[in-house]
């Protein structure tokens, strides 16, 4: 089990949800989160005043999948969230450790995504 | 046992017996008290004293004696003299206030588009207000009102009276009595200017809007007006288009002059815009994009609600019998049945009561009531409104599903609207009030009023002269625009929103910046930026 996390532009969500979704992928969460890193802060004049704006806003997409699931999400997120232009953002693993369903109470990698149809049209 | 939190009395734990009020316990005293005698007194006597000085002075001004000499005494009835100038003088009263009304509706214009964009788009509009209202002011006064209203007047095309001054034609004695029809009929071409705009949010460049904005003020509306308003023009007056008995086309404040002309721009301007990104999904079908504030949106109906009755009442130019009461009572039912109309269509489509389509609805009511409100009835009033109400619902998701992007629903609202109120004349004109209004023709009513079809086709003919004119005229600037400069913002800009793009800074900075990154917090000096490799 790993947990994915990727630091996207807003525009590359829409394309990586609807990808994960058709895949079998819908369980995910995403932050609206600001941050900084090689981009560049942007200065504004305002009423002839500078202001810069070092942090830039991002999108912050964290979803649980099985090992052997890993490689799929991250090609999605790769595919989509590249432009080619410095602020495309940034991909990480992070391993886990357990999981559970609170509903059932099940545990294990079958509670990471739902996976049956009736579960996927729920 | 109890302690106090906001105000409020809170037991300290669940077992402390609260105190609960009693049937003898003291209601708290009213903030109001009686007041002393004393200032009874003082409030009677200087009430007294005011009316003792003001109704004197007041009566001599309404009632001078010299009035009564340039009266011949033909009859009763007959006024002349001073009394006819202050009659005159009343009149010019109503047009400012009118004109003051019909001003305050920019701020409606502004809460329908601020409100129903996106919060990173919000500054372009109210930017785009104000340099709106500062071109139509200077365009108006220096070429719009001589093609429209100047006195060497031919029947396509007006002229003379550029750069509207005071006429010194007696040494000493400067003749105003211009002024408050100018400045009436400019506030009614800015609202024009306004209404072209809405379907063109959150995606056109800024230098659109004045270089637009230029050209409709100079010719593009104020031909219509001629046509409508000037008396010498194609569509009313003694030389207008007419059809068996009809009585000329009609248009009381400008349901066609007005809302139709500003919506025509609208769709040619959304046609060659482009959807916002988004607004289509890959599947084609259209998405929502919510506005991001009901509240503002609300604030703008309601004083569009309000400006209207300067829009339409003061329509009349005067205060004779009191007639303007009658437009303004047969506008508000207008609104009133238009909220309802399209709060029933969109809960029979949608199972919901939505926020926008009702306030649509009291616009799409107002609109198609304004052509009509000095010739129809009452009853006619709210039949009018409620249709115009249906109209804008089916209207707006018609033109949805077209692939026309316009977030505000100004083609619906005042376009489709206003066709409907344009011809609505030719249904439920009142033979009596054509008369009062001293209409030429014969006209006999419309359809439902004991008339025949002629009237509705004079005004089915004005409307296709209207929309072919301005949507031709539109069209071509909008297109040579877009060949020249370009009127669309670049993706990335649209991303990031206008406010930021366009102007510099967000309307709600606070939503997008860190608080950690505003002023107070930010380091003085920026570190050192770091470059793209």
């Amino acid at each position: 089990m790993k947990l994915v996390v990727a630091y996207i532009r807003h525009e590359a969500f829409e394309p990586i949800r609807g990808e994960l979704l058709n895949l079998g992928f819908p369980s995910l969460s995403i932050t609206e989160v600001k941050g900084s890193g090689r981009q560049k802060g942007v200065t504004e004049r305002y009423r002839g005043a500078d202001i810069t704006n070092y942090l830039r806003p991002k999108v912050k997409l964290e979803t649980v999948v099985d090992d052997g699931d890993v490689q799929t999400i991250v090609d999605t997120i790769l595919k989509h969230a590249r432009t080619g232009a410095v602020g495309d953002g940034k991909v990480f693993l992070i391993p886990v450790e357990e999981s559970y369903r609170i509903r059932t109470g099940e545990s294990g990698s079958d509670t990471l995504q739902a996976h049956t149809p009736d579960e996927l049209a729920s | 046992m109890s302690r106090t939190l906001r105000g409020r009395r809170v037991a300290d734990a669940p077992h402390a017996p609260t105190e609960r009020p009693r049937a003898d316990r003291e209601y708290p005293k009213s903030r109001w008290s009686m007041p002393s005698r004393g200032k009874i007194l003082f409030a009677a006597f200087t009430s007294l004293l005011t009316s003792a000085i003001a109704l004197p002075a007041v009566s001599s001004a309404l009632y001078p004696p010299e009035a009564y000499k340039g009266n011949t005494g033909d009859g009763a009835g007959q006024i002349g003299g001073d009394l006819l100038s202050l009659v005159n003088e009343v009149n010019y009263l109503w047009l400012i206030l009118g004109a003051a009304l019909v001003f305050f509706m920019q701020v409606g214009f502004l809460g329908l588009e601020v409100g129903f964009s996106r919060g990173k788009n919000v500054g372009a509009g109210i930017a785009k207000i104000f340099v709106n209202i500062a071109i139509a002011a200077i365009v108006w006064w220096a070429v719009g009102y001589g093609i429209a209203f100047g006195s060497d007047a031919h029947r396509i095309i007006g002229g003379g009276d550029w750069f509207y001054s005071l006429d010194f034609t007696e040494p000493g004695k400067p003749d105003s009595s211009g002024f408050a029809f100018f400045f009436f009929q400019f506030t009614f071409a800015a609202v024009s200017l306004a209404i072209v705009w809405g379907s063109t949010l959150e995606r056109i460049k800024f230098i659109v809007y004045p270089i637009f904005a230029i050209i409709f003020i100079a010719i593009i509306y104020p031909l219509v007006a001629h046509a409508g308003w000037s008396g010498a023009g194609i569509f009313g007056g003694d030389h207008g288009l007419t059809i068996g008995d009809a009585a000329g086309a009609l248009d009381y404040a400008g349901s066609g002059v007005v809302h139709l002309t500003g919506a025509t721009a609208a769709l040619a301007a959304a046609l060659l815009l482009g959807p916002r990104k988004g607004k289509y999904g890959p599947d084609g079908k259209p998405r929502a994009i919510p506005g991001h504030s009901m509240p503002i949106f609300g604030i703008g109906v309601i004083v569009l609600w309000l400006g209207w009755f300067g829009f339409n009442g003061t329509s009349s130019l005067n205060t004779d019998g009191g007639f303007f009461a009658h437009v303004i009572a047969v506008t508000n039912l207008g609104a009133a049945a238009g909220v309802i109309g399209a709060g029933l269509a969109i809960y029979v489509l949608t199972r919901k009561f939505d926020v926008g389509m009702l306030g649509n609805g009291a616009i799409a009511g107002l609109v198609a009531i304004t052509a009509p409100a000095g010739y129809v009835e009452m009853w006619a009033a709210p039949i009018i409104g409620f249709v115009a109400g249906l109209i804008v619902v089916f209207g707006v998701i018609g033109i949805d599903k077209l692939g026309i992007d316009d977030p505000v629903g100004a083609t619906s609202a005042h376009g489709l609207a206003g066709i409907w109120g344009s011809l609505s004349i030719g249904l439920f004109l009142s033979p009596d009030l054509a008369k009062y209004n001293a209409l030429g023709g014969n006209p006999d009513g419309g359809l439902f009023t004991g008339g025949g079809i002629d009237q509705l086709l004079v005004q089915a003919c004005v409307v296709l002269i209207t929309f072919a004119w301005v949507f031709g005229a539109s069209f071509l600037v909008f297109f040579l625009l877009k060949k020249t400069i370009g009127i669309r913002v670049s993706e990335e800009k649209e991303i990031a929103g206008l406010d930021i793009s366009e102007h510099g800074m967000y309307g709600y900075p606070e939503q997008f910046i860190p608080e950690a990154e505003l002023v107070g917090y930010a380091p003085a000096t920026p570190p050192k930026e770091v470059t793209a490799s």
